[in-house]
């Protein structure tokens, strides 16, 4: 498969043709997907998505499978759970990840819980696409990383990929997955560029991938805070400290064999989250190495996140929010 | 209309049996036989009959916590009902949904559902697959008038009248919100008015009339399977029971009770009414008592026997399809 030089943005765009392409059930909506305008009239300028990533599709696919919807998350996200039950592969747009607050009984009480309730019954072939995360200036309302409530129910996916490549591969694993998923696109990660090979494939879900190896410290991270521990290991390779990089990639299912994998080859662990830090993915990791992996721990382990606060305006204020390289390597440092 | 002995018969069969069941939950909790949150359907069978009786097998049907009446009348398997409402393996759900989660998509029962207005958007969506699809299926969102002041009755039914989806959403008026008389929550005189505000086609029928619930739901299933858009088919009706199974109903006017229960009940309105146009006897539906009787005693005591569900396989069993560990 060759392989060019895509945004992540792009990237999702593609597998989303590529998915609708493949099975007809596979459709698409949400808040200006199809584009804002009458298609059917010329000379209407498709948007394509507040930040473009659908741009093109109801081109090719249509009005019909490519479906504008009206500001009500709630209603679009429990139709698409509907549908999901009902035969349809949707794919919803939920167009910033803070409006978890006005949606949230489709996945929290439906989509998730349908199946066990059912008995087995039914299946909810629902992926929800968002965007998540801080770096855009756009304030406490539209930078919210809330993947953390997502994994933490029962009945979700969660995946946050943090390559162009994998970003194509996750979301048509998750779009062909038969239970929910919940895609977060990192901000941080969507204008970013990298290879993405050509055609069809996935990558599954539940599997993270090791990044770069090495024998001194487990760097963990994922989406947008990929980079940063990229960032970290580069320059603690320039002091000798050769680090482990593990990218999560989904954070339900968990891989918990590649955490403790690295944790057994390393002895020290930090974790990079983007989120804030009460009951979140950096804290889930540093329990399950103290639970199931205290036998390896030669030092404590370090959770780098944002603080406990909302998301500043201010680019002064935004940039301190989120976790730098720097913060990681005096985490490293205070390993010892 | 003239219904014939036999469809009079499987009528009446229908909403005795949900009759039956309500009464028999009822006597089963005071006995402290089962548990759970109970919401008794008794008094509001002719809207789930006179509505699915319109129905096909693959259209879909979405319900709400009082949602006894409209599986039964949808075709769930009685048996498996109870089997649920004991929490047996047996049960229709395998004992993990209960009486607010009961689902049978065998029979296009796209499940009870505790969260009031929940359904609402399900039921959306199962139209809009059948819109996708050609399917030529129609799909029924039952709720209450309480859920007609949540969100997600707002937003399913702007979006569905926006795309003309095959739906048909049926508001059964008890009067109450749980506990507070509908007239105090919501400032409409019929909740039928609230389909103005998306262009939507309404009706009002009487909830307590099989016969007018039909017709109506006739008409508007028609308009939803030849793509003239849903309807809000609003039901008049009354609970016999209280919310819950134990609400002492001090808040309901006594009288006002006694003249629905007394004077407005469905099935005898329904017996009445064939009964005069002679297609059926007194002895026919006697004989129809009987049967319900013997079947819900039979599911009452197969419940009682029947395996409890596992916990090593059963309890972490079907939350996904598939989850790597």
């Amino acid at each position: 498969m060759t392989a060019r030089e895509l945004t992540t943005g792009a990237a999702i765009n593609e597998a989303l043709a590529i998915a609708m392409r493949s099975d007809p059930d596979v459709i698409v909506l949400g808040e200006d997907v199809a584009g804002g305008g009458d298609r059917s009239k010329a000379g209407v300028e498709e948007m394509g998505g507040v930040l473009g990533t659908t741009r093109g599709l109801v081109g090719e696919f249509g009005m019909a499978r490519v479906r504008d919807t009206p500001i009500s998350e709630m209603g679009l996200l429990g139709t698409a759970v509907g549908a999901a039950a009902s035969g349809l592969r949707p794919v919803a747009e939920l167009m910033f990840m803070d409006f978890l607050g006005t949606s949230l009984d489709p996945l929290l009480n439906q989509a998730a819980k349908l199946r066990y309730m059912f008995g087995g019954k039914v299946r909810v072939p629902l992926t929800v696409r968002t965007v998540s995360g801080a770096g855009m200036r756009a304030a406490a309302q539209h930078s919210q990383s809330l993947y953390w409530i997502t994994t933490g129910i029962p009945g979700l996916k969660t995946v946050v990929p943090s390559t162009p490549a994998d970003a194509k591969g996750l979301l048509l694993a998750a779009i062909r997955d038969d239970d929910p998923v919940i895609f977060c696109e990192a901000k941080g990660i969507l204008n970013q560029t990298g290879e993405v090979p050509e055609g069809d494939y996935e990558v599954p879900l539940g599997k993270a991938a090791l990044l770069r190896e090495g024998s001194d410290v487990s760097l963990i991270a994922f989406g947008a805070t990929v980079s940063v521990a990229q960032q970290a290991a580069d320059a603690l390779a320039g002091e000798g400290i050769h680090a482990d990089l593990l990218d999560l990639r989904s954070l339900s299912p968990l891989d918990e064999e590649a955490i403790l994998r690295t944790l057994e080859k390393t002895g020290r662990v930090v974790v990079v989250d983007e989120a804030t830090p009460r009951c979140g993915i950096a804290s889930d990791v540093a329990a399950l190495c103290v639970d199931r992996g205290f036998d390896f721990l030669n030092a404590p382990v370090k959770r780098v996140t944002a603080p406990h606060t909302p998301v500043p305006f201010s680019a002064v204020l935004e940039d301190a929010f989120m976790p730098s390289a720097q913060r990681v390597l005096d985490a490293v440092a205070e390993l010892g | 209309m003239d219904f014939s002995r036999e469809s009079s018969i499987e009528i009446y069969r229908r909403m005795r049996t949900i009759r039956g069941f309500e009464d028999k939950l009822q006597e089963l909790v005071a006995a402290g036989r089962i548990g759970g949150f109970l919401h008794l359907y008794a008094g509001e069978e002719a809207v789930a009959v006179g509505v699915c009786a319109q129905l096909r097998e693959t259209d879909l049907v979405g319900s709400t916590h009082r949602g006894h009446g409209h599986c039964i009348a949808k075709g769930v398997d009685v048996k498996g009902m109870m089997a649920e409402l004991f929490g047996r393996a047996t049960g229709t759900c395998r004992g993990k949904g209960g009486s607010m989660h009961i689902a049978d998509m065998d029979c296009g029962m796209l499940g009870a559902n505790g969260i009031v207005g929940g359904g609402i958007p399900l039921v959306t969506g199962a139209a809009l697959t059948a819109q996708i699809k050609q399917s030529g299926a129609v799909a029924v969102g039952f709720f209450g008038d309480g859920a007609t002041n949540q969100g997600q009755f707002h937003e399913s039914l702007n979006m569905a009248s926006n795309w003309k989806l095959p739906a048909l959403y049926v508001c059964e008026n008890n009067g109450f919100g749980e506990f507070t008389p509908t007239e105090f929550v919501v400032p409409v005189r019929d909740i039928a008015d609230r389909a103005a505000s998306y262009g939507m086609h309404a009706l009002i029928a009487d909830g307590m009339d099989f016969f007018d619930v039909y017709e109506k739901a006739a008409v508007a299933i028609e308009r939803a399977r030849r793509g003239d858009g849903p309807t809000l088919l609003e039901c008049k009706t009354y609970r016999f029971y209280g919310h819950y199974v134990g609400d002492p109903t001090p808040y309901r006017d006594k009288e006002e009770a006694e003249q629905w229960i007394q004077n407005r009940d469905p099935l005898e309105l329904f017996e009445a009414r064939v009964r005069e146009s002679g297609v059926v006897s007194g002895d026919d539906l006697r004989e129809v008592d009987g049967e319900v009787e013997r079947l819900l005693r039979a599911a009452v005591e197969e419940a009682e026997q029947a395996p409890q569900p596992d916990p090593e396989a059963d309890l972490t069993s079907d939350v996904y399809v598939s989850y790597p560990t």
